[in-house]
């Protein structure tokens, strides 16, 4: 075992940093950090922030953290910030909202730019979260990117989904769409004390109601994390989850399904180096692409030719 | 996808001018960059903690209170403690002149003074990074 991975598993939190680090940048080191950490994972709570910009997922992030320090809990927090698209650069400023917690012996917070995913976290995010978990930390809060209405990845990555709301963003047709307002395992109003704050968390409500298939129908709360009202409440309702999920059985099956998409994405992502390599080899990609331009074949023919030679 | 360079933009001391901080930082962003702002009011040890979990190559500080003859050397000294004085470390600000020798003396890599233009700063750093 290297030293790197016998001080990660120690909890040093510049090992882990680096194990980070290299795990955003090099796919080889990724593999070999994720294969000697496996059997050290799967121990702390992974708990996902979600919701629209501005909702206060940080603040929320940064109050919940101080209630389980306080109680003597470890706690590792991976706060995603988008990537522009143009320059490949980004701003990551989650960690404004939480300067109080850089100090303390018990956090390891990590800012993590998109890099090009869209589902709301980045490619390594995951990988970073076995990272944590391996340390030893007893909670994992993901805070993602702020999300419109499709960014739905953190259901693949967290044990618990708090959807973080806020009054005045729409109408409740907002609230019955699908994508994000299907992923909350917990859902919370912030900023309550703003004008609106019930009529929100009622809609929500009935939207909630309208479901009849759900296995557990999820709590609305209501909080103002700017002035640390409703964080007891929130961490009871977390904890409540956790038991919940342990109770049923459901977290062994959400682990199962994860594990499971996570072997076929990589499955994918190497057949997809197979195919470009074998594809570009000598032009022939190019002149598959100009004969489809000048009618000569088609999409579809080109694909069955291809996947023909690559079968061999 | 190359690696790329991480910077941490802070704001030592008292003073709560973070134009200069906001502008280099989204100069940086332009630059390809991941910027990580922490925002207002940050002693040395809050800045060396960050960086350190944050596996940063690069520190700059904006600072306009006059107090960057004790809170830049700080963070410097900070960081050989950890271990971590591969990291560039640079500063900017209302910083007279006299006090840049002393800085530099003292492990600041360079000072950027008013009037400096986000391109020099960005090939600084391109050119000066030490663990990229």
């Amino acid at each position: 075992m290297s030293e790197l991975i016998e001080k990660l598993l120690a909890g040093d939190k510049r090992a882990v940093a680096r194990a980070i680090t290299a795990i955003e940048n090099y796919e080889d080191e990724t593999e070999a950090i994720i294969k000697e950490i496996h059997k050290y994972t799967g121990n702390a709570h992974v708990i996902g922030i979600t919701g629209p910009p501005g909702a206060g997922k940080s603040t929320l992030t940064d109050k919940i953290v101080k209630n389980l320090i306080a109680k003597g809990k470890k706690v590792g927090i991976i706060a995603v910030d988008p990537t522009s698209p143009y320059s490949g650069g980004s701003i990551l400023g989650d960690r404004i909202r939480m300067q109080d917690l850089a100090l303390e012996p018990n956090v390891f917070i990590r800012s993590m730019g998109t890099r090009g995913y869209l589902g709301g976290l980045s490619k390594a995010t995951h990988n970073a979260v076995k990272v944590l978990d391996a340390s030893g930390v007893d909670y994992i809060f993901i805070e993602t990117v702020g999300v419109g209405q499709s960014e739905v990845d953190i259901v693949k990555t967290a044990d618990t989904v708090l959807m973080v709301m806020v009054p005045g963003l729409g109408d409740d047709i907002q609230s019955i769409k699908a994508g994000v307002m299907e992923i909350g395992d917990i859902f919370v109003v912030n900023k309550a004390d703003l004008f609106g704050a019930p009529r929100t968390a009622t809609e929500i409500n009935m939207m909630l109601d309208l479901n009849q298939n759900m296995k557990r129908r999820p709590p609305v709360l209501l909080a103002t994390a700017g002035k640390n009202e409703g964080i007891d409440e929130l961490v009871d309702e977390l904890e409540k989850h956790r038991e919940y999920l342990n109770e049923t059985g459901e977290l062994t099956e959400r682990r199962l399904n994860n594990t499971r998409m996570e072997v076929i994405e990589l499955i994918e992502s190497e057949l997809r180096k197979i195919v470009i390599n074998h594809t570009e080899e000598e032009g022939r990609m190019k002149k598959c692409v100009e004969d489809i331009l000048a009618k000569s074949t088609d999409i579809y023919t080109v694909r069955d030719e291809f996947l023909k030679s690559i079968r061999g | 996808m190359e690696k790329p360079i991480r910077v941490l933009v802070a704001k030592p001391g008292l003073d709560g001018h973070d134009r200069g901080a906001k502008l280099i930082a989204r100069a940086l962003r332009d630059a390809g960059m991941e910027v990580i702002y922490t925002g207002l009011r940050q002693s040395p040890e809050q800045i060396v903690a960050a960086a350190i979990q944050e596996d940063v190559d690069v520190i700059g500080m904006s600072i306009l209170s006059g107090a960057h003859n004790h809170l830049l050397p700080k963070v410097v000294e900070l960081l050989k403690a950890q271990g971590a004085d591969d990291i560039l470390v640079f500063g900017g600000g209302v910083i007279p002149e006299d006090d840049i020798p002393g800085l530099k003396a003292q492990g600041i890599a360079e000072v950027f003074t008013p009037g400096t233009t986000t391109t020099e700063t960005i090939e600084f750093i391109k050119n000066n990074v030490k663990r990229h």
